[in-house]
């Protein structure tokens, strides 16, 4: 399948004062369209750095970045998730989650944003906040939110850095399915920083694994279990036990 | 809710008793002194202020003294913001203007603004655009210095999320930073209408003023009307009150979020 996004030799070093510290020594790969991507590796190996390069937030110092767009007027978009939901809080929920369509979409016309906000409440099932503020909701609510904030735009890639790493157990479980889900509905592409392989295995049709630092990817993994998948079926805890050894041989 | 508002009448009750308390205890030592020149009784004050509209000292009325003073500071402290918002949030913005701006601010940001005066004078004469000037002078800085801390104080976070959907530099400036800056840039224009209403009083002092609260207590002072000054006190510490009530109400309405994400 054609690649929504293709990363080619990508580098960085961050520079102090002092001295200059290596983080990515040339980190390649590709994802594919409606793919589940996980990537995962030894913590500080360079994994939100890599995620916040692909975003726009971070330059790298070599290696390139192709984007295929699946929109009519070519650009590429990927969508960002946080670790911390990043809603801006004197915006009610309906403000946040339009408010990349607005930025991104000139003049789209007021019904037309409506509509695509009902949809994407309905998706995470916020309707009835609509008109809540950030701090009424939830930690899980709240990262709903976010997602709907960020698919709003139907961005090609939707980048998630941790995003359910601040969540309780139960919390998570239900975001991590509602993950699969909009991957069904919407026919989403995800590319997802973890550093649980739990989270990795249930989710991902692959795992991509750094080395240490500076890092480069050392091991992809496909997943081949059916979904929805069961951290109790012993395929999986196999699965598990091997990425566990592969993160730890690393560091 | 009832019980809320139950608790904030007892404290204002609180509050209040003192007021009583130095009121009872001026008027027993108006009453031991008997001397209007020191202490005026407080009957004498009062029958100042129950009749607003009628001319004081053969000049203006209370009232239309008071909204002569209220006219000057809020033209002033409206253009004080004009200039400080935008000049706060390009100085919090840019880290060169800053360091362009920085000395010049911090020489005269402890200038009393009184100390303009003579300047004042001699550049818009004597009168409306002299006190607008003193006053602008007084509000200006506690507007920029909050402007300047609020843009810093900016989540950064809330900044990537603009750039990952691509916004301009004004869009990132009228979408984040400027509502993410507003609560401080508001308890800058609290402060700034404090100072701003305690400068209008002074200035009108000055000779060439023939109206507001201020010029009605240097001309009472002049005559030895001292109940007269009395009531110009009161008026001016309950207008005070009420517009920092005003921006308190506001700062609760509008940025309820804070400190809450």
């Amino acid at each position: 399948m054609e690649p929504v996004l293709s990363i080619d030799g990508i580098k960085k070093t961050f520079n102090d004062s002092e001295k200059s510290c290596p983080a990515l020594a040339g980190v390649s790969f590709n994802v594919a369209a409606r793919e589940i991507v996980c990537i995962m590796g030894p913590s500080g190996c360079g994994k939100s750095t890599l995620l916040r390069i692909i975003g726009g937030l971070d330059y790298a110092d070599a290696g390139r970045i192709d984007q295929i767009s699946g929109k009519k007027d070519g650009k590429p978009s990927a969508a960002m998730v946080f670790q911390d939901h990043a809603l801006f809080p004197w915006l009610t929920v309906y403000e946040n989650i339009v408010y990349g369509l607005r930025l991104s979409v000139q003049n789209l016309p007021e019904e037309e944003i409506a509509k695509r906000a009902e949809s994407l409440l309905e998706l995470t099932h916020l309707n009835a906040f609509a008109l809540s503020y950030p701090h009424q909701l939830s930690g899980g609510m709240k990262q709903r939110a976010s997602v709907a904030r960020a698919l709003a735009i139907k961005p090609s890639i939707l980048l998630m850095d941790e995003p359910f790493s601040a969540l309780d157990t139960f919390t998570r479980r239900e975001l991590e399915d509602e993950v699969v889900r909009i991957r069904q509905d919407l026919k989403t592409t995800f590319l997802m920083v973890t550093h649980n392989p739990e989270e990795a295995i249930y989710l991902a049709d692959r795992i991509i694994i750094l080395s240490g630092r500076p890092a480069v990817v050392s091991d992809i993994l496909h997943i081949d279990l059916l979904y929805p998948r069961d951290p109790a079926d012993p395929a999986f805890i196999r699965i598990r036990e091997q990425v566990t050894r592969m993160i730890q041989g690393k560091a | 809710m009832e019980l809320i508002s139950k608790q904030s009448i007892r404290e204002y009750g609180k509050g209040l008793a003192l007021i009583v308390i130095l009121l009872l205890v001026w008027e027993g030592i108006a009453l031991l002194i008997q001397n209007n020149y020191i202490l005026p009784r407080l009957g004498e004050i009062l029958s100042v202020l129950l009749q607003p509209a009628a001319p004081v000292l053969g000049g203006e009325s209370l009232i239309q003294n008071t909204i002569q003073s209220l006219k000057e500071v809020l033209t002033g402290f409206l253009c004080a913001a004009a200039v400080a918002i935008p000049l706060g949030l390009l100085i919090g913005w840019s880290k060169e203007v800053q360091t362009y701006l920085n000395p010049t601010i911090q020489i005269l940001r402890p200038v009393p603004p009184i100390a303009w005066m003579p300047f004042a004078i001699a550049w818009f004469g004597i009168g409306f655009n002299s006190i607008l000037f003193i006053i602008g002078m007084g509000a200006f800085f506690p507007i920029l210095i909050n402007t300047v801390d609020g843009v810093l104080g900016v989540r950064l976070r809330w900044i990537e999320v603009a750039v990952t959907f691509h916004a301009t530099t004004f869009e990132k400036l009228r979408t984040v930073i400027l509502p993410g800056a507003l609560p401080v840039i508001w308890t800058g224009l609290r402060v700034s209408f404090g100072v701003a209403w305690m400068c209008v009083v002074a200035a009108e002092m000055l000779p060439g003023t023939t109206a507001g609260l201020g010029y009605l207590i240097m001309y009472a002072y002049n005559l030895g009307q001292l109940q007269v000054i009395g009531a110009g006190m009161i008026i001016i510490g309950i207008i005070g009150l009420g517009a920092d009530t005003l921006f308190r109400a506001g700062q609760e309405r509008l940025f309820g979020w804070q400190g809450r994400e």
